[in-house]
């Protein structure tokens, strides 16, 4: 298998990690379900650093945003499918 | 079931009460912030010695003073110690500590200040300190079973690159261990909010659940309800966690409990630097989420060695416990290499299982026992930071 692009822990995830350095808006993304050991393919639209989370589709506002299967948190602001989610567009429901 | 994790031996310092160490320190241990520069100076005149500083000791009192007790004892009594030389302020708690390492059957002898002055202090001391170095330079590492090792765990620095593959890899670590008799330990009471739920489901039966919840609640209201500001922003996640692309505690959260594995139940709670009595197993700790005072704890607690997953690249050591650092992220690989003892960034790329990134972990852990110098004890980390409680009288 080609190295992927982005890892997404479960199946129930709406985001997935991206774990290469230097990725570029525009990329075709590979990426692997490891729960699953599954792939599914994506078009990066913000160069995302490493690390970081990309949305597997369309996420508005209010949306729960799910990682592990578990729920992490509320969407602030809107981010479409291969969008970067992060501190400016997620927060936690708890505080 | 047998597996060829039961077979694994190491090279350990049998100690005078059972434990194994190893590493074989004689510590010069300061009962309170004012005997550091003695202890420092002892630690100097005679070489193999290990003074540990640190910046309490005084006017404390109640829950605080017994923790600052516990820390003090549990370090000095800890198996990777040989032998140990207090030096106190005054003769009261200096003897309290002497006398709680003695409990081990190791060497460990006090001095007090007051009355002698800083100079003939440190002249007793250094002649006890350097008999105690004769005394273990001549203890010899025999074989023992893989049973005798108490391995701890902290992560650091976190990102998503830790809840990927360097907390699964000690996670996967546990699984394979514990069933072979290991005792292991885990805490960061913060740290777990956001995935209390299912930590409090992986308790070994329900009195162990509640009491946990309790105690993670106690938590919440003492200490996050009384302190915070509007929320824990800034701390949880920290800074480094935000760089690294973590961006709530319930995700910091998630990624943290992948350290307990798949299989463990804890079987107990501890208060911070109170030794499991359980025997065997896993067990949780309530600390802090700041490295240095939980890996301190956990080594007061007795345990020798310390399995540290890191993201971005947390650099912290201990001075009596090696600290084996285990980071999937491969720009930390790549600009701080020197700080990484277990690249496990394969898994990332897909070339390497959690399976096989255990197995590693595994023989990290057992060279590492056998004398192997972590980056961190090869790099001089020797943080060594008490948990304090609330202000002194």
């Amino acid at each position: 298998m080609s190295v992927p692009h982005f890892l997404v822990h479960s199946p129930k995830d709406n985001v997935g990690v991206v774990v290469i350095e230097g990725l570029k808006a525009g990329t075709e993304m590979l990426g692997v379900v490891t729960e699953t050991d599954t792939t599914l393919n994506l078009v990066a639209k913000h160069d995302i650093p490493i690390g970081h989370k990309v949305a597997l589709h369309q996420l508005t506002a209010g949306d729960t945003v799910v990682k592990y299967g578990e729920d992490i948190g509320k969407m602030v602001g809107d981010a479409g499918e291969g969008d970067h989610v992060h501190v400016h567009n997620l927060k936690t429901k708890r505080w | 079931m047998t597996s060829n994790y039961s077979n694994l031996t190491f090279k350990g310092y049998r100690r005078e009460n059972g434990r194994v160490g190893v590493r074989n320190h004689v510590v010069i241990l300061p009962v309170d912030d004012i005997s550091n520069a003695a202890c420092e100076a002892v630690g100097n005149n005679i070489k193999g010695t290990l003074a540990l500083p640190h910046a309490y000791g005084r006017l404390q009192f109640g829950e605080d003073l017994d923790l600052h007790f516990r820390t003090m004892i549990g370090t000095g009594s800890n198996p990777n110690v040989a032998a140990v030389v207090v030096i106190g302020i005054e003769p009261g708690w200096t003897k309290r500590i002497v006398d709680g390492i003695a409990k081990t059957g190791k060497p460990v002898a006090g001095f007090s200040i007051e009355q002698n002055g800083d100079l003939k202090t440190i002249q007793d001391a250094s002649r006890k300190a350097k008999e105690f170095v004769h005394y273990a330079t001549e203890l010899q590492r025999e074989d023992c079973p893989v049973s005798d090792l108490w391995v701890s765990t902290k992560c650091g620095e976190s990102d998503t690159t830790t809840g990927l593959g360097s907390c699964p890899t000690v996670g996967n670590m546990y699984d394979k261990l514990i069933p072979e008799g290991i005792h292991g330990v885990f805490g960061e009471t913060s740290e777990i909010t956001g995935a209390e739920h299912i930590c409090k489901k992986r308790a070994a039966n329900d009195d162990v659940a509640e009491r946990w919840y309790k105690m993670w609640q106690a938590y919440q209201d003492d200490v996050i309800e009384a302190n915070k500001v509007d929320d824990l922003s800034e701390s949880q996640p920290t800074k480094g966690n935000i760089e690294g692309g973590l961006t709530t505690i319930e995700e910091k959260a998630l990624g943290n409990l992948e350290k307990i594995g798949r299989k463990c139940t804890y079987i107990d709670i501890l208060d911070p630097a109170v030794p499991p009595e359980k025997g065997p197993g896993l067990y949780f700790m309530d600390t802090s989420s700041a490295a240095a005072e939980c890996v301190t704890l956990m080594g007061a607690a007795g345990y020798v060695v310390h399995t540290f997953p890191t993201g971005q690249g947390n650099v912290v050591g201990n001075p009596i416990v090696p600290v084996i650092k285990i980071t999937a992220n491969p720009r930390t690989v790549r600009t701080m290499s020197e700080h990484v003892d277990v690249d496990v960034s394969g898994i990332l790329r897909r070339e390497m299982t959690i399976d096989s990134a255990g197995d590693a972990l595994i023989d990290m852990i057992v060279r590492t026992a056998n004398g192997r110098n972590t980056a961190a004890e090869a790099l001089g980390h020797r943080e060594f930071v008490m948990t304090k409680l609330y202000r002194s009288a």
